[in-house]
């Protein structure tokens, strides 16, 4: 959620300054193409699979693999939005205020679910992401799609898919968008 | 892979040094900050709701926003979310209430922070404690959050200035009521957005501007009308005040600009919202009439007087409701009287409120360290963080 961290990160505010470009927008949509077929072939098909975009960096990325996932399938992929706010485990350090509305389209109980983020940093947004979906059912099991691993794990989480493992340093930002992928600084001014 | 900045470890780290010293002092000229930023650190200042008046605009609208998505919240099957685990919220319910504090208590019980409730009838002010202490008291056992109602105008800034808890008005006097006047204007948005078919979290304040709000009967005694008339004004609405002389305020000063009116049946054609008050006989509204009856026919919601309403146009009532004075049994019942949507959003409302209160904006214990380290308040790591690929 590289757009989210960019706002909220301290010091609150401030400017990105992009440095590389690492992803041009055709590269985005090669490596979400790679995530659709890898998502039909590790689970055979698409069989009660359910796309969660995190919002909100992950949303687009849900929709455009849905539609990847519909061409290749043939069959339309529900997707919902899930905002993490919540569950955060820095209520209460550093300002969390919900983006957006979640929307989770059905009962996710028996589902394969799909979670899906722009940026896979320390894993904490993923951690409180699985204690939300518990909420709406109980899933069959849960996948991570992501477009950038950056590294600096600070949980035991993996992803699944991954559009691009981007070693970072910790102050770095990664500005990710269909557009492509960005790495910079957020400096103060 | 981007290594492509093949710089000194010093001057790698240099820019995290500004970065940090950039949010050390606010000296060091303005930031460009990125808007929902700027909100939540206006949330994060923020530690009482006390008046609708000190939210302004933006802070009403950011409520309304975190509200959508404590209704999506009550729409699941565990209506319940962790964000305030931990947090212990007392009900300080210094007069007789039964909806609102059960609509805290449900609020707070949903937020997952626990919940202290004392009976005033049987607590130590029975035996000569004041206020100040009683607060004072049970703050020492170590709370974070304060709902206080009082009847007593200015109570609860008063527990604010003695406590180091925040605080939220629950009703004081004939003061204020800034939650319902906050769940009062959600209502009113979620009606509005259902008759453009959109969704409520789609439909900005905006809407406010030019409704036609009417806010019928006991206004002298109101603190819902205090509340709601300042939210509504400052959201741009049009607030017209429809009660017998006796029963305005003595004065308005000090209340946004609003029309007022003698005739309900006049005003009633030309309005989007018509807000009924409970008449306020504990008070003492009553000596303020000739008789009840009279009061009741003429600003009184009757069937009739409601086919005067435009087709659209919602009743609302912040409740309890005194069925047959102000508001007419099947009035009250007919589908455009939100009464009980009011009820439903009130939980969800509060339940912002105290999120923004305690969560958003609260400085934990450890916030120092957290604004110095990266965007998910890790520490800062001494090592040479390049060596972290994570796959």
């Amino acid at each position: 959620m590289a757009e989210r961290e960019r706002r909220l990160t301290p010091p609150r505010g401030g400017v990105f300054v992009p440095r590389v470009q690492v992803l041009s927008h055709e590269d985005v949509q090669r490596a979400l193409t790679r995530i659709g077929h890898e998502i039909v072939e590790r689970n055979h098909g698409l069989d009660d699979v359910i796309l969660v975009g995190l919002q909100t960096g992950g949303v687009p990325l849900a929709f455009r693999i849905a539609s990847v996932l519909e061409e290749i399938e043939g069959s339309a992929v529900p997707v919902g939005l899930l905002d993490v706010a919540f569950y955060r485990d820095d209520i209460g350090i550093r300002p969390v205020l919900p983006e957006a509305v979640t929307e989770i389209p059905s009962d996710l109980a028996g589902q394969l679910v799909v979670l899906v983020d722009d940026v896979l940093f320390t894993g904490r947004t993923v951690r409180a992401a699985l204690n939300a979906l518990a909420d709406y059912g109980r899933a069959r099991a849960v996948q991570l799609a992501v477009m950038v691993d950056r590294g600096h794990r600070e949980l035991p989480i993996r992803p699944d898919y991954v559009g691009k493992n981007m070693p970072t340093r910790i102050d770095e930002q990664v500005d990710v968008s269909l557009e492509g992928v960005v790495l910079g600084d957020v400096v103060a001014r | 892979m981007s290594r492509t900045d093949a710089r000194t470890p010093t001057a790698r780290r240099a820019p995290g040094g500004r970065v940090r010293d950039g949010h050390a002092g606010p000296e060091d000229g303005p930031l460009v900050v990125p808007e929902p930023e700027e909100r939540a650190r206006a949330a994060r200042e923020r530690r009482h709701l006390l008046s609708v008046g000190d939210l302004g605009v933006e802070g009403i609208a950011d409520v309304l926003r975190v509200s959508d998505s404590f209704v999506e919240v009550g729409r699941r099957a565990i209506p319940k979310v962790p964000a305030l685990r931990g947090r212990t919220v007392v009900m300080v319910f210094a007069e007789e209430s039964t909806r609102t504090r059960l609509s805290f208590e449900t609020a707070a019980k949903r937020l997952s922070a626990d919940v202290m409730s004392f009976s005033w009838a049987t607590s130590s002010t029975k035996k000569g404690e004041s206020l100040r202490d009683t607060v004072e008291t049970v703050a020492a056992m170590g709370v974070d959050a304060f709902v206080v109602r009082h009847p007593s105008a200015g109570a609860p800034a008063a527990v604010a200035r003695w406590v180091d808890a925040s605080v939220v008005n629950a009703g004081d006097g004939w003061h204020e009521h800034p939650t319902q006047a906050l769940l009062d204007c959600y209502t009113i948005r979620q009606a509005l957005a259902e008759r453009a078919g959109r969704a409520p979290e789609e439909t900005g304040v905006e809407c406010f501007a030019g409704l036609r709000v009417a806010v019928v009967g006991d206004v002298r005694h109101s603190r819902v009308a205090r509340s709601g008339v300042l939210a509504l004004s400052a959201l741009g609405a049009r607030v017209t005040l429809v009660a017998p002389g006796s029963l305005v305020p003595p004065s308005l000063a000090g209340w946004p600009p609003v029309s007022l009116s003698y005739d309900l049946d006049a005003v009633l054609p030309d309005v989007d919202v018509c807000y009924l008050l409970r008449l306020q006989t504990e008070r003492g509204a009553g000596a303020f009439l000739p008789s009840v009856r009279e009061y009741s026919a003429h600003y009184g919601l009757t069937a009739r007087r409601a086919r005067l309403l435009p087709e659209d146009a919602i009743v609302m009532h912040p409740g309890p409701m005194n069925r047959g004075i102000e508001i007419a049994d099947d009035v009250a019942d007919l589908p455009r009287s939100v009464v009980l949507r009011q009820v439903a959003n009130g939980v969800a409302v509060r339940m912002a409120v105290l999120f923004m209160l305690l969560g958003a904006g609260a400085p934990g214990p450890d916030a120092a360290t957290a604004s110095t380290a990266g965007p998910d308040a890790g520490p800062v790591p001494a090592v040479d963080p390049l060596g972290g690929d994570g796959a």
